[in-house]
């Protein structure tokens, strides 16, 4: 019974933590937490499908596709320079 | 390389600087101002004095700033590996995505979770269970960088892995040498001293601001007191690790040695250079154009440093590309057209041995894969057409070598006279020091960065030592699509450092909690 008081109580001051946390932020702490989310919004909705697609994801099915696709492709690298 | 993919090549290069740097600009502040709230948080404990609680309480909201803006900044990072350097991505395999993976998941999460009860959990938690999530984030923070730099090291000393010619990849075979490679360990820990001398001289110059305005007198001096201390250690720690750094550049990347010091031809019980200025006129490696305008060397020290002996030899440029010097192995480095020479048999041993599987000839295959794992160390060089493109840009890398290492002395110079002023004389009053701490500031990050030029910059045209250079290494895009990432990258990062500057300059004229410190 005194174990299951105490585990209560833990979850409520974690819980209350991280609540009082959030609700009372100064006006800093949310212009960072804003900052903060508008950033990665940017980075992983606009720059990461638009600008940075993975070539071989995108372009090759397979693994043994996208091997071939790099052995090719270290080969020609190769041959022009000889 | 043609033309359109050169220019390729180097606006991705351009564009990973550009990042990397900026990225660079948040993380040392992270980990060094982490250590000392740390620290002051540990005296708050010890010493119950709500002093030391304010002055960490404040140091937190700047380090709250800076992780905020900073956070997942060097993600851009992993993006361009996936899009400009899709071969790179492919060939080094689980090897550098592990490191990285574990860092995401593990590093990053302990650092993430234990800020929150860092910024939420004052006296809503013990003050010992807040005292551990402070000293976690810091441990959280080292973490990260820790796996970072693994990969990092990986890609200047390629160990613990075995090319699969099937796959195309190089996998892990050892991950203990991965992890902890001489290189690996000695680079974290001179990178993390180095954090911690940038949250130093950050502290000790925002200190000196507060003693300069006449403003929180108390709390400067006890910022600086801890700052210094931390900075001294910082310093001093980075000229030992800094001397491992450059015995196993010396062993591993001996071109980078060469161009750190403008070293064209080799010599036994080669000095150092100590300041020097390079001779814009020399335009060919093996001219006889002397490299130097005017140099002044510390007699023995490059050899000392290099292969601790005195009288070892220290190849230069020359000597790296003819070959023919005794290796510390003992054996005889080949020129650079011997081991372009092995580099296109392997590459060509790797196309055959393909073509030998598809036939169903395994005892072609076999012999192929065989010449292909003979010759594999030199791999990388079948893809360079030119001694030339052996050597890294060396004004670059010499310039910020020396400028770096003139830094961290001046620092070492400046903390020591610092310590003295705090605890001998009279540090309120001594207006020079609080403007020479104050302007000291910018010094601290150009060395940080100019560290990652050497590290970075020294080591071309490889992104894997040896095996891979950079046109090898990226994907067939086209320049053009680069240049314009490129401008949306700066456009992104550079708005984050003027919120970062702008937020944090509030933060730092607002000051600490007069309530607090009073209390």
């Amino acid at each position: 019974m005194e174990m299951e008081i105490k585990r209560e109580t833990t979850k409520y001051n974690w819980f209350s933590m991280f609540w009082e946390g959030f609700t009372s932020m100064s006006r800093m702490s949310k212009t960072l937490w804003i900052v903060a989310i508008v950033k990665l919004i940017i980075m992983f909705f606009i720059l990461k499908p638009f600008f940075f697609p993975n070539l071989l994801d995108t372009n090759y099915e397979n693994e043994a596709d996208k091997a071939e696709h790099v052995r090719t492709e270290l080969f020609r690298k190769a041959l022009a320079n000889e | 390389m043609d033309l359109l993919s050169a220019s390729a090549v180097n606006w991705s290069r351009a564009q990973f600087a550009l990042t990397a740097g900026y990225h660079w600009l948040f993380v040392p502040l992270t980990i060094g101002l982490g250590l000392i709230m740390a620290i002051m948080e540990s005296l708050y404990v010890k010493t119950g004095d709500l002093k030391w609680k304010a002055a960490t309480k404040f140091w937190q909201k700047i380090f709250g700033i800076n992780f905020a803006i900073g956070i997942a900044t060097g993600i851009i990072l992993e993006f361009q590996f996936g899009t400009n350097w899709s071969n790179y991505s492919w060939f080094v395999g689980d090897i550098f995505g592990a490191p990285l993976a574990i860092e995401g998941i593990l590093a990053f999460f302990l650092e993430a979770t234990f800020v929150s009860i860092m910024f939420f959990g004052w006296n809503r938690v013990s003050k010992k269970m807040h005292l551990t999530s402070t000293w976690l984030v810091f441990v959280g923070a080292s973490l990260s960088a820790f796996w970072i730099l693994v990969a990092n090291a990986w890609m200047q000393y390629p160990a613990g892995m075995e090319f699969n010619p099937d796959s195309v990849r190089n996998e892990m075979n050892d991950f203990w040498a991965v992890a902890f490679s001489p290189v690996a360990y000695n680079k974290f820990l001179h990178t993390t001293f180095s954090c911690w001398a940038v949250g130093a001289a950050f502290v000790a110059a925002i200190s000196g601001w507060y003693l300069l305005k006449g403003r929180h007198a108390d709390f400067a001096i006890k910022s600086l007191k801890i700052g210094s201390l931390v900075g001294l250690v910082s310093f001093i720690m980075l000229a030992v690790t800094g001397d491992g750094s450059a015995y196993h550049v010396a062993q591993k990347q001996p071109m980078k040695l060469a161009a750190m010091e403008g070293l064209y031809k080799g010599t036994e019980g080669a000095g150092l250079v100590a300041v020097g200025m390079l001779n814009p006129a020399k335009e060919k490696y093996n001219d006889d154009v002397d490299p130097y305008i005017f140099k002044i060397e510390i007699p023995k020290l490059l050899s000392l440093l290099g292969y601790r002996n005195i009288n070892a030899f220290v190849p230069g440029i020359v000597d790296i590309i003819e070959g023919g010097y005794t290796l510390p192995d003992g054996t005889t480095s080949l020129s650079f057209q011997e081991r372009r020479e092995r580099g296109l048999k392997a590459i060509q041993a790797l196309a055959d041995y393909q073509t030998a599987k598809k036939e169903g000839r395994d005892a072609d295959a076999a012999n192929h894969e065989t010449i292909l794992r003979e010759n594999y160390a030199h791999f990388g060089y079948g893809y360079l057409e030119t001694e030339e493109e052996l050597i890294p840009n060396i004004p670059l890398t010499f310039y910020s070598f020396h400028l770096m290492v003139m830094i961290g002395l001046y620092f070492i110079l400046f903390f020591v006279i610092m310590l003295y002023f705090l605890y001998k004389k009279d540090m309120v009053n001594s207006r020079w020091l609080q403007y020479v701490a104050l302007w000291s500031l910018p010094l601290a990050y150009l060395a940080s960065q100019l560290g990652w030029v050497v590290a970075e910059v020294g080591r071309q045209p490889w992104t894997i030592q040896d095996i891979l250079p950079v046109q090898a290494a990226s994907s067939a895009i086209s320049a053009q699509n680069v240049i314009t990432t490129f401008i949306l990258f700066a456009v992104l990062f550079t708005s984050l450092l003027v919120a970062e500057v702008t937020i944090m300059v509030k933060q730092i004229r607002k000051g600490p909690d007069s309530e607090e410190l009073n209390s």
